[in-house]
């Protein structure tokens, strides 16, 4: 007997437009369920209040403990999107059809990681103007932004896997982060640090060794996280 | 246990052509070995129907076909390829329905449909969805979400999802799930439609929608082949049906 290999092979979109695809499904059930984005920023804007009551913000400890207060409001809420990222597809059971059609493993942890970065990117267009209307700081600079999206990116490119590692096990809401804080910590030190800098309007120069040190780790978990993940989600 | 075999090589000279083959094919879950060394061959458009007892490994099975397990030890070769991993050429040659139905309940019908056809490249896809929503008499419900459906009006969403990229290797997992007779019916007219294009291994508890959907029946027991043997237009059904029953219950009973 022989195996047939002649038969016609269908042909599966590219890579990137694998990605493209299913990031706008996971943008699109975000937009009809609104359960993710809507729980995170008001998670975040109770933390932002609880800290502004907790802590003395004046003065000289204001531009020191301000940025820490900002990037642990945005960790914590973000905790709550990652958790949710692959819970919800193996709930529903479509995790596995993902999984069985043509798609890319990689692709779909890139698609992954764009759709947790936008509902970040939400969170912080949300949570940074807040932030200067309580602790009373401006925060409108153009390396901000930079700060922000880099820092973002990183906490969901390793929040993403291990989003994956956790949905597989039963107690997924504890594992999640306790596997993830240990590993964030260089994003949360230069994300911290580089918000620091901005605020103290310190020169590019000096806040360019924080900002590579973040591209460089989210290129770094970004790639090797892309390359694994197939053995994440396979059982 | 005796283990009948009677699929015998094809009588032409040209060697049958195979959508899939496994050696030695076992999976084990922890200590549970879920599929012992199973060897199987299966040649394009046969339909092949898989009788088992709960735990007899069909589903097993079935999802090491469709890539979504890996095996524990020994091969499985769909179209010549391994199904799983970054192999999307070979996935995109098989549809899958199985106990879940792989589809978005916050979506609607069509759409489900429209993002996996977009997923598995089919060309002219909005008539492909329109044809599949019709072959399973959906098109009055397209418009809302997949969690208003009843189970059997998810299930025939599901075979339509399966179907929607015309493919070469058909998996299902207890299809009938739900199905009212009509859908019963338009799932037996799409398997006898289909032609030799389609290869299609089916798992299923109810003995005689096997035997209409099949040409060839096999009897999982304890992740072993127990029974395998060919339906023609020569088999009487009534002996066949009491095989498949006897090796069915002669398990029960070990």
């Amino acid at each position: 007997m022989t195996i047939d290999s002649t038969l016609t092979v269908s042909r599966p979109p590219s890579f990137l437009r694998q990605v493209i695809m299913l990031s706008a499904k996971e943008l699109a059930i975000e937009l009809r369920t609104k359960e993710t984005v809507p729980a995170i920023v008001i998670f975040s804007v109770a933390s932002l209040i609880t800290f502004q009551f907790a802590f003395d913000l004046r003065g000289a400890t204001l531009t020191l403990v301000a940025p820490g207060v900002l990037w642990v409001a945005i960790l914590f809420a973000s905790l709550l999107a990652l958790g949710r990222s692959f819970a919800r597809e193996i709930e529903r059971g479509s995790l596995d059809g993902i999984l069985a059609s043509p798609v890319d493993p990689a692709a779909f942890y890139l698609a992954k990681v764009l759709g947790n970065l936008s509902f970040m990117l939400v969170l912080v267009a949300v949570t940074v103007p807040l932030s200067a209307a309580l602790f009373g700081i401006d925060l409108f600079r153009p390396f901000l932004i930079l700060i922000m999206f880099l820092g973002s990116f990183g906490i969901a490119a390793v929040g993403t896997i291990l989003s994956a590692v956790a949905a597989n096990t039963r107690a997924r809401e504890a594992l999640l982060p306790i596997l993830l804080l240990p590993l964030l910590v260089p994003v949360i030190l230069g994300a911290v640090r580089g918000t620091a800098m901005v605020l103290d309007g310190r020169p590019w120069q000096e806040l360019q060794s924080w900002a590579g040190m973040l591209i460089a780790y989210d290129t770094l978990f970004a790639a090797l996280s892309a390359m694994l993940f197939h053995h994440v989600v396979e059982k | 246990m005796t283990t009948r075999q009677t699929v015998v090589a094809s009588e032409s000279r040209q060697p049958p052509v195979l959508a899939v083959g496994c050696r030695g094919l076992t999976k084990s879950y922890g200590e549970v070995v879920a599929l012992r060394a199973v060897n199987l061959s299966i040649e394009a458009g046969a339909r092949v129907v898989i009788f088992g007892r709960n735990g007899a490994g069909k589903t097993t099975l079935i999802k090491l076909l469709a890539g979504l397990l890996r095996p524990t030890a020994g091969s499985v070769l769909v179209s010549g390829r391994r199904p799983w991993g970054s192999a999307g050429t070979v996935r995109a040659r098989i549809g899958l329905v199985t106990h879940q139905s792989y589809l978005y309940d916050e979506l609607s019908a069509r759409e489900n449909l429209r993002f996996y056809a977009r997923l598995y490249g089919v060309s002219n896809s909005e008539n492909k969805i329109e044809e599949s929503l019709a072959r399973f008499s959906l098109e009055n419900r397209t418009r809302e979400p997949v969690r208003n459906l009843s189970r059997g009006l998810q299930q025939r969403v599901s075979l339509a999802r399966a179907m929607l990229h015309d493919p070469e290797l058909l998996l299902l997992d207890e299809p009938d799930t739900g199905l009212d007779p009509s859908a019963r019916q338009s799932l037996q007219g799409v398997l006898h439609n289909s032609g030799s294009a389609l290869t299609a291994v089916i798992a299923t508890h109810d003995i005689d929608l096997g035997l209409a959907l099949g040409n060839r029946t096999i009897v999982l027991e304890s992740g072993r082949i127990a029974r395998d043997s060919l339906v023609d237009g020569s088999t009487d059904a009534t002996t066949e049906r009491a095989g498949i029953l006897e090796t069915l219950l002669s398990g029960n009973s070990r």
